[in-house]
C-alpha cells in the first residue's frame, strides 16, 4: 500500500511549511515536497502609499531579518531619489558603514539563534536523540554554562542592533540617501569595551571562535554523517566585491558552479535580465533560476554555504576568519561543498566574520561624522530602484517604483528562502530517499532527519510568502485511485 | 478676573474667558484632546477631551469657566469613556503605526499611550480610501485622516483668506480633499506648518520623513501631558 507522510508544522523555523512524502507500494519515495502554505500580501498592500514609508512597512514581513529588509528597501530608495548605487552615486562613508554596522550585527545575532537555539541540539544529542531533549531546553539542562554565553553573545549583537535603529526590531534608521544617526563616542565605547553588562568585543570575537570549536568537535566526531548527509547540487549566489570575495552589503550577483568557477556576474539591477522564477501548485513560495541555464541546473544555493563556496578569501583585517575560511576550503578540497549540513559549519565561520567586521568598524573615527545624508533634488527622481544586500539566509532583493507623485505602485522582494527554494527540496528528497525508503516503520526520530536538513538553511517562510495577485492557485480534488475528478484554475 | 472652580475635587484658580481646557493645564491637569489647538479657536470635533462638568459630559475645549464648575476629568467612568473615543478613532481608520511617518510625533499615537489603550474593542472598519497625492508638496494618507478639522479651519491662502482643506461628503463617506491650485501656492515652511499641525500622519510632506531618530522624535523627548501643560500650542 502507497503512503503518504506528512511534518506538519516543520518545528524550528520561521513560519508555516509543511513536508509531504509520497512513499508508493515498493516503499520507495515517489516524490518529496515542502508546501508553504501561508499566504501574505506584502508587495500589494505597500502600493499607493508613500515611497519613502516602504522599507518601514516591508521590513514588518520578517521579525528575524528585518535589517536586511530594512537596508534593501532603504537602497532601493536611493535608487528613487536619483543618488543610489543604481545612479552611479558612491553614498558618503557614514551612511554607509552606519548601514553595515546595524547588518553585520544582525548577521551575528541572527546566526548565532540559528546555530544554537535551534541547529545545535542535534548536534550535540545526535538526530535521534528524545524530542524533549533535543531543544533549548535540552541544551540548558546539558550545558548551561555554554547557554549563558550564547545569550550574551546574543544580546551584544542585539543591543548594537538597537543602538542602531532604534529599537529591537523594526527599527527606524536608513532615509532616502543616508541614514539619520551616526554611533556616539559613548556608544561605539560601550561595545568595544563591554561597559553596562555586555560583552567586550574581544569576549564576542571569543564567543565566536567557540561557535567554530562546537562545529569542529561535532564533525570530528560525526564526520561520515556531517559529509554525506544531504549532499544536494545547486549553483551558488551572493553578492561580491571587487576581488570576487562576499560582501554582504554591496556588490555585483556572482553565480559559481561546483569547481566555484563563475557562471554568470552582474550587476544586481539587472537580475530580472538574468533569472526567471517558476511556480508549482503546491506552494506558496516560488523557484527562481537562471534563465540561461533553465531550472534543473540553473537553481543557487544562498546563505551561508553558498557565500564560503562563492568566497576565495576574505579581508586581512579579519585573520581569524579568514583562517577559517582557508581551513573549510582546504577541507573541501578547493570545490564547492555541496553538503547540507556544511550549512552549519559555514555559518559558524561567518559568525567570527561579522564580529571581526563589527570591531573593525567600530573602530573606524567614519562612524561619527555628520555628513549622513546624500544631498538630492527634485529633479533627481527616477521612481525606480533595486536593492539587494545579503541577508544572514542569503541573497534578499527589493525593487520598488513610484510614481511622479510619491505613491508607490510596485514591489517586487525576492527573498533568500526562494531562492533556495529547490535546493531545499532537493536536500528533502534526498534525505528521504536515504532514510525513509525500505523502512517497515518510521519513527519519530527518522522524520526530524527531514526537519534536520530543512533547519539548515535556516528558511524564513514568512519572508518568502509576501506575494499575491501572480501565481496561480489551482484546486484538484482526487478520487481514491489517484484520477483527477474536478479542477479549478484561476 | 479670577475665581475658584473645582477639579477632581481639588479647588483651582482660574482667569475668566478662559477655556476649561487651557484652565485645567494651568492648573497641571491634563486632558486628552486632538482637534484643539492652544492659542486657536476651538473646533469640538473630536470630543476626545471629554470631562463631566456640573454633572453633564461635554467637550472641555468647548466651554468657558464659570464661577463654581464642578469638573471630573479622572474620575474612572469618565476616564473610561474618553479612552473608548480613542479607540473608535482607530477602528474608524486605517491606521498602521509602525510604518507611518509620523509615529513618535503623532498625536493620536500619544493620546493612545495617555489614555491607556491596548487594542480597540471596536470591530475595525478597514474603509477604502484613496491617496491624494496631486499636490507638488503634499501628499495626503487619507487612511490617517481622524476629521479633527484642524487643517480645514487654520490652514488657509494668505491672499484669499480661502480654505485649502474641506471635508466632503458626510458619515462613512465622509474624506479629507486638498485644493491643489492653492496648495501649490503655500511655501516648503507653510507645508511644513500644516503637517505639523495635522494631529496625526494624514498630510505629508512629499519625500521628507524619518529624519529624526528613535528616541530623538517630539514625544519621545517630551511627552504630549508635558507639553501641554507647559502651555505648548501642539
Amino acid at each position: 500500500m502507497s503512503r503518504k507522510l506528512i511534518i506538519d508544522p516543520v518545528t524550528r523555523i520561521e513560519g508555516h511549511g509543511k513536508v509531504t512524502i509520497q512513499l508508493n507500494k515498493a516503499k520507495k519515495v515517489d516524490w518529496a515536497r515542502l508546501n508553504v502554505v501561508e499566504f501574505r500580501g506584502y508587495e500589494k498592500f505597500v502600493q499607493g502609499h508613500p515611497y519613502w514609508e516602504a522599507p518601514m512597512m516591508l521590513q514588518r514581513v520578517c521579525g528575524i531579518c528585518f535589517v536586511s529588509h530594512h537596508l534593501a528597501g532603504a537602497k532601493a530608495l536611493d535608487d528613487m531619489v536619483g543618488v543610489g548605487y543604481g545612479n552611479g552615486v558612491q553614498m558618503l562613508p557614514a551612511p554607509e558603514k552606519m548601514r553595515r554596522l546595524g547588518h553585520y550585527a544582525q548577521q551575528l545575532q541572527s546566526h548565532v539563534a540559528a546555530y544554537f537555539y535551534l541547529t545545535a541540539p542535534e548536534m550535540l544529542f545526535g538526530v535521534d536523540a528524545p524530542p524533549d531533549q533535543r531543544n533549548v531546553q535540552g541544551l540548558i539542562e546539558a550545558d548551561p554554562e555554554l547557554v549563558r554565553r550564547v545569550l550574551r553573545l546574543r544580546k551584544w549583537g542585539q543591543e548594537l542592533i538597537t543602538t542602531v535603529f532604534g529599537k529591537r526590531m523594526h527599527g527606524i534608521h536608513s532615509v532616502p540617501g543616508g541614514v539619520n544617526k551616526n554611533l556616539s563616542t559613548v556608544d561605539r565605547d560601550r561595545f568595544l569595551n563591554g561597559e553596562g553588562g555586555l560583552l567586550s568585543i574581544d569576549e564576542v570575537i571569543e564567543g565566536a571562535q567557540e561557535a567554530l570549536k562546537v562545529f569542529y568537535g561535532y564533525h570530528e566526531a560525526h564526520r561520515d554523517w556531517i559529509d554525506n548527509f544531504a549532499v544536494v547540487p545547486g549553483l551558488n549566489l551572493c553578492l561580491v566585491n571587487d576581488q570576487g570575495n562576499v560582501d554582504y552589503f554591496h556588490g555585483d550577483l556572482r553565480v559559481v558552479d561546483q569547481n566555484r568557477e563563475v557562471v554568470e556576474e552582474f550587476d544586481y539591477h539587472d537580475y530580472l535580465d538574468h533569472f526567471e522564477e517558476a511556480t508549482e501548485e503546491w506552494s506558496y513560495m516560488k523557484f527562481p533560476y537562471l534563465k540561461r541555464l533553465g531550472r534543473e541546473a540553473g537553481s543557487a544555493r544562498v546563505g551561508s554555504l553558498a557565500r564560503v563556496n562563492v568566497t576565495r578569501d576574505y579581508e586581512a583585517e579579519t585573520p581569524l576568519a579568514r583562517e577559517a575560511l582557508a581551513r573549510f576550503h582546504d577541507y573541501n578540497k578547493g570545490k564547492a561543498s555541496n553538503a547540507t549540513l556544511h550549512t552549519n559549519w559555514a555559518r559558524a565561520i561567518e559568525i567570527l566574520h561579522s564580529a571581526e567586521q563589527i570591531r573593525n568598524l567600530l573602530n573606524d573615527p567614519d562612524l561619527q561624522k555628520e555628513d549622513l545624508v546624500v544631498p538630492h533634488a527634485e529633479t533627481d527622481w527616477t521612481g525606480e530602484g533595486v536593492g539587494v544586500v545579503e541577508a544572514p539566509r542569503g541573497t534578499l532583493l527589493h525593487h520598488y517604483r513610484a510614481d511622479q507623485d510619491g505613491a508607490m505602485t510596485f514591489a517586487n522582494l525576492i527573498v533568500a528562502t526562494t531562492q533556495n527554494n529547490q535546493v531545499i527540496n532537493r536536500t528533502i528528497t534526498s534525505v528521504a530517499e536515504e532514510y525513509l525508503t525500505d523502512v517497515d516503520e518510521i519513527t519519530d526520530g527518522l522524520m526530524n532527519h527531514v526537519e534536520f536538513g530543512i533547519r539548515a538553511y535556516d528558511p524564513c517562510l514568512s519572508c518568502a510568502t509576501h506575494a499575491v495577485g501572480q501565481m496561480p492557485l489551482i484546486v484538484t480534488i482526487q478520487g481514491a485511485d489517484g484520477g483527477v475528478l474536478a479542477r479549478r484554475e484561476r | 478676573m479670577s475665581f475658584t472652580i473645582t477639579i477632581d475635587k481639588r479647588k483651582v484658580l482660574v482667569d475668566e474667558g478662559c477655556t476649561l481646557i487651557d484652565a485645567a493645564a494651568d492648573n497641571g491637569v491634563f486632558i486628552p484632546n486632538l482637534c484643539y489647538t492652544r492659542g486657536k479657536p476651538c473646533l469640538g470635533t473630536c470630543r476626545v477631551c471629554s470631562v463631566r462638568v456640573n454633572g453633564k459630559v461635554t467637550a472641555a475645549c468647548t466651554v468657558p469657566v464659570q464661577p463654581g464648575m464642578v469638573v471630573d476629568v479622572n474620575e474612572p467612568e469618565v476616564a473610561e469613556m474618553r479612552k473608548l473615543l480613542v479607540e473608535a478613532l482607530f477602528s474608524e481608520g486605517n491606521h498602521n503605526c509602525p510604518s507611518c511617518e509620523k509615529s513618535g510625533r503623532c498625536e493620536l499615537q500619544a493620546v493612545a499611550y495617555e489614555v491607556e489603550m491596548t487594542a480597540s474593542p471596536f470591530p475595525y472598519r478597514f474603509p477604502k480610501r484613496e491617496r491624494e497625492d496631486a499636490a507638488d508638496h503634499i501628499f495626503l494618507e487619507r487612511d490617517r485622516c481622524i476629521f479633527c478639522q484642524r487643517c480645514v479651519e487654520h490652514v488657509r491662502d494668505e491672499e484669499t483668506g480661502q480654505a485649502i482643506f474641506a471635508i466632503h461628503g458626510r458619515g462613512t463617506k465622509a474624506r479629507i480633499e486638498i485644493d491643489v491650485g492653492l496648495a501649490n501656492k503655500l511655501t516648503p515652511e507653510q507645508v511644513h506648518a500644516a503637517a505639523e499641525l495635522c494631529p496625526v500622519g494624514c498630510i505629508l510632506e512629499k519625500g521628507v520623513g524619518f529624519e529624526d531618530p528613535m528616541g530623538s522624535r517630539k514625544f519621545d523627548v517630551k511627552s504630549l501631558r508635558r507639553r501641554m501643560l507647559e502651555g505648548e500650542t501642539s
